[in-house]
């Protein structure tokens, strides 16, 4: 029994626990893979509409459905850490997590691992349809694909721990805030459209996202072909310092609720 | 000497509008089943939160089976378990699914055969399959005490563990639990309401009273001092009694 320090079997167990509830009701495996194949579709007939009435889109056909794609990542990591958090929150089974061996940091450690595994389960088979349907394969992207995608997915962590430190501070009736806080970001992280057609104020509050990066770079491998490593790294290292914030918020609002005692009441 | 399986000292919990635990001081010997007892915000379920790690005091010191449980907790929560009848398990996963997660969590390395000698001892092996959610009271409670009972716990906390259970459920479980401790000289610290419980399990009661401990002693000791027939009638004379009559003991 390892009584002291990190534990990979205890982290299998949380995972475990989140795969057994994803495998427990098969309308929410479904979900997953819904929503992102629904997005694809209507955005790749926008595209095909838009290939014969623009030229600016008909030089890389596949701009909006990849922006939709990636933007799925970031929107899917950060709802699926936040979704396996609230499966304890309603479960009211903090009080039985906490009373184990199970440190935070493991626990955080399989928030993140099933958020990686809900993102593959909706992206993929979105991405597999969109090449019999449009033709078109984000896979053709080739290496910055996997760049874009982890920058992407690590940003959704940072914002779903946060998330879920502020659910633990205010309670469920802050629940709302692990659905519709990432959409804030959606306007000034340059997925649609270039950086340059946000006011200048904002445009230097849209330089401050991981996000903002990922998607000029993505415009700038699809259009260019020029693959832009100064904003991999700038993006990589806003990454570094969100994730940090993220993960000290929730470790301390998990501290707080021990100090204030909800743990033990913490549910619906 | 063999230091006691819980000691408690000048414990303190407060909250920014109340004392819910106003300086307590007590031990549990090893291999003891003992009680919290007191009415409802008495603080008895805060004690038990602190000794579990899952509330920070205020002030005062917690030795739990030798280490200090606010500095090294991890040390001690893989030797210790809870159960509460108001703490349900997981309810979309079957019961075996919540078994195997937390018998992963304790590290227990033969997790099936575990399980299956608690089903049987429990007599919860009928519905291992189904989810917890589906269970009656007295299941609950039963796969409860399992859970609690994974690592084979030598400090086992218990809030309420026979409440919202019939009487015959409620007598098996009570059994079961003396069975326990005489088999594997565990200690039993529980909080609970049912007098006839406590008088039949318990060695020693901390009665407490408004987040402090007013009394203490064996259930024949204290029916005695304050001259009743039952521990229910002391419970009662020491809920209605005024503040002065009843000075905290150390």
């Amino acid at each position: 029994m390892n009584r002291r320090g990190f534990s990979t079997g205890r982290v299998w167990a949380m995972l475990l626990r989140y795969l057994y509830l994803l495998r427990s009701s098969w309308p929410r495996t479904v979900e997953l893979t819904y929503w992102p194949t629904l997005q694809m579709l209507i955005w790749g007939f926008m595209s095909q509409f838009l290939y014969v009435n623009s030229s600016y889109v008909f030089r890389a056909f596949g701009v909006l459905l990849a922006a939709v794609m990636l933007w799925d990542v970031l929107f899917r990591g950060q709802l699926g850490l936040s979704m396996s958090f609230l499966e304890e929150m309603w479960a009211r089974n903090l009080g039985h997590l906490f009373v184990t061996p199970l440190r935070p940091y493991e626990w955080v450690l399989s928030l993140l691992s099933m958020s990686l595994i809900r993102v593959l389960l909706g992206i993929v088979p979105a991405a597999l349809l969109a090449i019999p349907f449009y033709h078109y394969s984000i896979f053709s992207m080739g290496l910055p694909l996997v760049a874009f995608f982890a920058v992407l997915l690590v940003m959704g962590w940072a914002l779903g721990m946060a998330i879920c430190g502020l659910i633990l501070r205010q309670g469920m009736g802050a629940e709302g805030l692990a659905w519709t806080v990432v959409f804030t970001l959606s306007p000034i992280s340059a997925v649609y459209y270039p950086v340059s057609i946000l006011p200048g104020w904002l445009q230097h509050v849209s330089w401050a996202l991981p996000s903002t990066y990922v998607f000029e770079g993505m415009r700038a491998v699809l259009f260019s072909g020029v693959f832009r490593a100064d904003y991999l790294f700038t993006a990589l290292a806003l990454d570094v310092f969100y994730v940090t914030l993220g993960a000290v918020a929730f470790l301390f609002a998990i501290h707080d609720a021990r100090r204030r005692g909800a743990l033990l009441q913490m549910g619906e | 000497m063999v230091e006691p399986a819980v000691t408690v000292q000048n414990l303190v919990k407060r909250y920014a509008s109340a004392v819910a635990v106003d300086g307590i001081s007590f031990a549990v010997g090893r291999g003891v089943t003992a009680a919290l007892l007191g009415g409802n915000g008495a603080g008895k379920t805060t004690t038990l939160s602190i000794l579990l790690g899952l509330l920070l005091p205020t002030a005062g010191k917690v030795r739990v089976l030798g280490e200090d449980m606010l500095r090294h907790r991890y040390r001690v929560l893989p030797r210790m378990n809870f159960s509460s009848p108001f703490v349900d398990l997981p309810h979309r996963l079957t019961v075996r699914q919540n078994l195997l997660i937390y018998a992963r969590l304790y590290g227990l390395p033969k997790r099936r055969e575990r399980i299956e000698s608690l089903a049987e001892d429990l007599q919860i092996g009928e519905f291992l399959e189904r989810p917890a959610g589906k269970l009656s009271a007295g299941q609950k409670t039963r796969v409860a005490l399992a859970k609690a009972l994974l690592n084979e716990p030598e400090l086992l906390l218990l809030d309420e563990p026979t409440a919202s259970l019939d009487p015959d459920t409620g007598d098996w479980v009570r059994g079961y639990l003396e069975g326990y401790r005489t088999r594997t000289g565990a200690t039993i610290l529980m909080a609970s309401h049912n007098m006839a419980e406590v008088e039949r399990l318990c060695s020693e009661v901390m009665m407490m009273k408004a987040g402090r401990v007013v009394d203490r002693g064996s259930p024949a000791a204290l029916i005695d001092r304050y001259g009743r027939t039952n521990l229910e009638e002391v419970f009662l004379h020491i809920a209605r009694g005024s503040r002065a009559e009843l000075e905290p003991v150390s």
